[in-house]
């Protein structure tokens, strides 16, 4: 037999073809090519999962495969950026902020190399895979390292235009993206600015600061709570390090400021905004929704942002409860 | 800041075995000014920096930044103070930023810092890093159409750190010719002999079955070390890399060194530091 017969069988390629998921990260690039960028992008045996095949394909002399050698690839990517490259390399996001954190810290932020890092498959996002590819202490290692940049978009044209953007960012920049299958926040053509939060309007009940995957099911929760005639603000932090002090000042102005992320709340964007509001005299409320400084049960990822309230119900109920 | 002892006189021309008898006396000067350093790390190197950066490498220290210019790297980066001299006879920065070495607010400390030190192509401190940075220089070179070398200089303990051999299967993977690691082969690390600590023979035959090429060296014989690396150079750009394992003395120059593996940290108080720097200059009896 050459092949399955059941239409229902499939195998991991030929699937991510179909599903290209992450395809606006390669889209991100080659805008970047063909505006003249020196642009290299590296995976680590995962260009299929980030989608950066299809930038080898149309750019194979511009793309290395380093194999499963993820500290080998972040240090050289150091070494690229040093002979005139910009040098772009992927990996899950477990592993490239753990596993190669200290090769980020050396070679890349202390080295002060516009190096850009893209951790992909971020928090519970590959479900039962388990804790192992689990990501969810990325944002706090990454944005303890001096002068890294932290970048969280919160859909593909999000994501495409902050790739487009950072090749006037002279900084290294942590890219912490999900999987490429997240509903669409912004039309295709949206911009993006380093440090510059998106507030999806503002509201003196309750301001919603979220990041990455938790954006579209924050605006969705603050849908339902505005029916029932609340004033409710969403701010998207795309930008994480640095933080946009300033938006998180004026949601301050909230009773309540909810912060909502697909990340353990010790470290992460909770723990950011928690940093402002502290300074802030007359500071709001402050509840950090995330993942309870634990590690995350196996199970697919719908059923976990379901169980962990990482999806608009659950958003919803948070927030109903930290204003009752 | 007050000098405590004046730098070592380099007569032109100089053999460059007189370099690396320069490489050592300054280091104990600027151990002697920092209160502790690797002596013994940088005596088993000094004939490989001295060929290198006196006959080998294709640089310019007017221009630091030079793209074209080949790069150096430290895997051993503890052996920064036996560089930091060479760099300023050189003229890559004024001889006087030696006399504050590791002094509050100096660029120069135990290790090589990039973004403080002109000269130093890429900094280190984390043992372990320095051929994959090489090897990303090598593939961004190949990217740009340029054609310079980078030579990095690994310690023989660092053999023992995982992400070398990850580094050694990438750069023979990618053909990565313009990549050359010097191996240097002293035999100890801080606590013992590398074949007491975690044994790493056979070296040669390890890196040729990940794909390299070999050349075995005597490191102290400071113009064959500089022979075989220009003849190194004449290789086509996508050959194999290379790795020359420089057997060395870790001490070398001062006997009591040679024979304590204790001296990779530590200090020589004034009157042994002058009598060691006399030995090293052959004036001792």
């Amino acid at each position: 037999m050459s092949a399955p017969l059941n239409p229902k069988s499939w195998q991991y390629r030929a699937l991510n073809e179909l599903n290209p998921g992450l395809d606006h990260l390669s889209a991100g690039l080659i805008d970047l090519v063909e505006q003249g960028h020196p642009v290299v992008a590296g995976s680590a045996d995962l260009q299929y999962s980030n989608g950066l095949v299809s930038f080898a394909r149309r750019h194979p002399d511009r793309f290395i495969q380093f194999g499963i050698s993820e500290q080998n690839m972040v240090s050289a990517a150091a070494g690229l950026a040093t002979a005139g490259t910009m040098p772009f390399v992927a990996t899950f996001a477990s592993f490239l902020a753990l596993l190669c954190c200290e090769q980020i810290r050396m070679d890349v932020a202390y080295t002060k190399l516009p190096v850009r890092l893209i951790g992909h498959h971020t928090g519970i996002s590959l479900g039962f895979y388990g804790t192992s590819h689990h990501a969810t202490e990325d944002i706090s290692t990454m944005r303890a390292l001096a002068g890294l940049t932290v970048v969280s978009p919160a859909d593909g044209p999000q994501l495409r235009a902050a790739i487009r953007a950072s090749a006037t960012w002279p900084e290294p920049i942590y890219f912490r993206i999900s999987r490429g299958r997240d509903p669409q926040v912004y039309a295709e053509d949206v911009e993006f600015e380093f440090g510059r939060a998106i507030t999806h309007g503002e509201g003196s009940d309750i301001t919603i600061i979220a990041c990455g995957t938790q954006v579209h099911p924050s605006l969705a929760a603050a849908e339902a709570l505005r029916a029932d005639g609340l004033s409710v603000g969403v701010i998207d932090m795309a930008t994480i390090k640095p933080l946009d002090a300033d938006a998180v000042r004026a949601a301050a102005r909230s009773r309540i400021v909810l912060t909502v992320e697909e990340h353990n709340i010790l470290g992460g964007l909770g723990s950011a905004v928690a940093e402002v509001l502290a300074e802030t005299p007359g500071g709001a409320r402050l509840v950090r929704h995330g993942i309870r400084d634990e590690y995350s049960l196996i199970a697919p990822p719908t059923h976990l942002y379901a169980h962990y309230g990482l999806d608009a119900a659950g958003i919803e109920r948070i927030a109903r409860e930290s204003l009752a | 800041m007050q000098t405590q002892s004046s730098q070592t006189p380099v007569s032109d021309p100089v053999s460059l075995a007189d370099r690396a008898r320069f490489v050592r006396t300054e280091t104990i000067r600027l151990i002697e000014i920092a209160g502790t350093g690797h002596y013994s790390s940088v005596f088993s190197c000094a004939e490989i920096f001295a060929a290198l950066y006196y006959a080998v490498m294709r640089i310019d220290p007017a221009r630091p930044d030079w793209p074209d210019r080949d790069r150096f790297l430290m895997g051993k980066g503890h052996a920064a103070v036996g560089l930091f001299p060479v760099l300023a006879d050189l003229g890559f920065f004024p001889k006087e930023l030696l006399d504050g070495y590791t002094r509050l607010g100096s660029p120069l400390g135990d290790h090589p810092d990039m973004t403080k030190v002109p000269g130093i192509d890429f900094s280190s401190g984390s043992i372990g890093h320095a051929l994959s940075n090489g090897l990303g220089m090598v593939l961004g070179g190949r990217f740009h159409q340029r054609d310079f070398f980078a030579y990095v200089m690994l310690g023989d303990g660092e053999m023992q750190e995982g992400q070398v051999w990850e580094a050694a299967l990438s750069a023979a993977h990618h053909r990565a010719g313009r990549l050359v690691a010097i191996v240097d082969r002293n035999g100890y690390q801080l606590d013992g002999a590398v074949d007491d600590i975690i044994g790493i023979e056979p070296l040669a035959d390890k890196w040729r079955a990940f794909g390299w090429e070999v050349r075995e060296i005597d490191g102290h014989d400071a113009d064959a070390v500089a022979s075989l690396l220009l003849d190194l150079r004449d290789r086509p750009a996508d050959a194999a890399p290379v790795c020359v394992i420089a057997h060395t003395r870790k001490g070398k120059g001062v006997a009591y060194m040679e024979t304590e593996p204790g001296w990779h940290l530590g200090y020589l108080a004034p009157d042994d530091a002058q009598r060691a720097i006399e030995e090293i200059r052959g004036e001792s009896a």
